[in-house]
């Protein structure tokens, strides 16, 4: 019997040239937070290929609305704007029920965070943070408003282009990611050392979100497409099965 | 040298191409890139643990009680901190666990160890924030059951780790072991793959009888740099 892409299959390994080092001075922090010793590498067993699975039941209906999620007595302020795109393994085949979760400030560039202390006003309308399921597709879809840029302690001056964070949980431990995505045309894209502890081009230009004008709602928000790849899954091939043929099903 | 062996008709049905199969095409495009990591940021909490960022805004909440009344097994307690490379709490960082259920078996389809039930009252995931002032972070969960390794290799008892927070780039990851499964750790694969015998006590908790609700704490501090760093995992 074939086995499933979704069931016991093995992650293709990482490519770390993809990936923002562990050790990366030009964001400070990073330095005192890095291992400094090799990862141990590890061929994936069920720890690695297994992960857990969500239901549609456990999110509320407006988990996804990011926009009326928090309003209380009106509607928040700033930029009204959908964000969309498909979730794909590297294989190109779509991550289906993968949990997407999303984080950002609102349009001044604060954070309903209580170690947010930041000049910019917070939004009494505003709570800053959604989640929901792909489908069938890989397909995931809310909508909310801009998010600001914002000062921060690294260096004296400097500032973050206006981003959402991202946590992608999908078929295996082995594929959780974490990232954040930005908007085309942000001036401050080229100074973030945040961006750039990325050493590539092409995966910084990966995390642009691009405007999509077939996707903006009439008279009422723009929108933009992001697209997310994750880790590939193969089916398992010869022996050094994840587990070894004792299934009796 | 080993000479090459022909694919028994079983190997070659659970193939993700086939000889001949016109979907073949298909998988000859070269392999998209993994969507780059980027740090979680000092505010992670809004996202994934929202009380802790100081607002309920989602009806259902993940966190770190893993347990039902109904749960089967041993409960424990999980307590430690995660230190930066010289020894300061990291006091806004973010864990998530992944474990096997009391039988050793993981709440997801892909796990089709015979003989072992699922039990219902458990899915194995749990995430936690750290004390903004202390740096401790705690799980209420099982003892997990030994997991079948690769080859027919059994694991010791453990628990995933997956650590990020401001400052960590990519997601870290780690095993947590047990003290008191000595025998099962010296045989464990994946311990054992550790080179560096003193290091690989860094992956094991210490169990502290008659502490935590349940009377079983297990602590385990995570070095994220500096003497004693703890193994990670590229998984």
């Amino acid at each position: 019997m074939a086995r499933s892409p979704q069931g016991d299959a093995e992650f293709l390994m990482r490519d770390t040239t993809s990936h923002p080092p562990a050790y990366a001075p030009a964001y400070k922090t990073s330095v005192l937070r890095s291992p400094k010793l090799s990862l141990i590498s590890l061929q994936n067993s069920l720890s690695e290929v297994t992960a857990p699975v969500f239901r549609a039941d456990e999110l509320g209906p407006l988990d996804n609305d990011l926009i009326m999620n928090w309003a209380k007595d009106g509607l928040p302020i700033g930029e009204r704007i959908v964000v969309h795109g498909y979730v794909h393994d590297q294989l190109g085949r779509p991550v289906k029920n993968a949990l997407v979760e999303v984080w950002q400030c609102n349009a001044s560039g604060r954070y309903r965070h209580k170690k947010d202390q930041y000049i910019g006003a917070l939004d009494p309308n505003f709570g800053g943070c959604g989640r929901m399921l792909t489908d069938e597709n890989g397909y995931y879809v809310y909508r909310t408003i801009k998010p600001g840029p914002y000062p921060w302690r690294n260096r004296v001056n400097d500032w973050r282009p206006a981003h959402i964070h991202y946590a992608l949980s999908g078929n295996g431990w082995a594929q959780r990611l974490v990232t954040q995505m930005y908007f085309e045309g942000d001036p401050l894209i080229p100074y973030c050392p945040i961006l750039h502890t990325i050493p590539d081009e092409e995966q910084i230009r990966g995390l642009i979100a691009l405007q999509d004008r077939s996707a903006f709602v009439q008279l009422d928000s723009r929108a933009y497409r992001f697209d997310i790849v994750l880790r590939g899954q193969r089916a398992t091939l010869f022996e050094n099965a994840v587990q070894p043929e004792d299934i009796a099903a | 040298m080993n000479r090459p062996v022909a694919p028994t008709p079983e190997a070659i049905a659970g193939w993700s191409f086939r000889p001949g199969d016109s979907t073949n095409q298909q998988q000859l495009r070269p392999l998209m890139r993994e969507t780059a990591s980027q740090t979680a940021g000092p505010y992670v909490h809004i996202g994934l643990a929202p009380k802790a960022a100081g607002f309920d805004i989602f009806e259902n909440n993940f966190g770190n009680v893993l347990v039902k009344p109904e749960t089967k097994g041993e409960r424990i307690r999980i307590e430690g901190r995660v230190l930066d490379g010289i020894g300061t709490p990291v006091r806004d960082v973010l864990l998530e666990i992944w474990q096997a259920n009391a039988a050793g078996r993981y709440a997801h389809p892909g796990d089709r160890q015979a003989g072992k039930s699922i039990d219902e009252s458990f899915r194995g995931w749990g995430r936690a924030a750290s004390d903004f002032e202390t740096g401790v972070y705690t799980f209420e969960t099982i003892k997990p059951g030994p997991v079948m390794g690769r080859n027919g290799r059994l694991m010791a008892p453990h628990i995933n780790f997956w650590i990020v927070a401001r400052g960590i780039n990519i997601g870290l990851n780690t095993r947590m072991y047990f003290s008191d499964e000595a025998d099962a750790n010296a045989k464990d694969p994946v311990i054992n793959l550790i080179e560096w015998e003193s290091r690989r006590q860094t992956l094991v908790a210490q169990r502290e009888d008659g502490k935590g609700k349940g009377g079983v704490l297990y602590r385990f501090d995570i070095r994220l740099q500096g003497e004693n760093e703890t193994v990670f995992f590229d998984i």
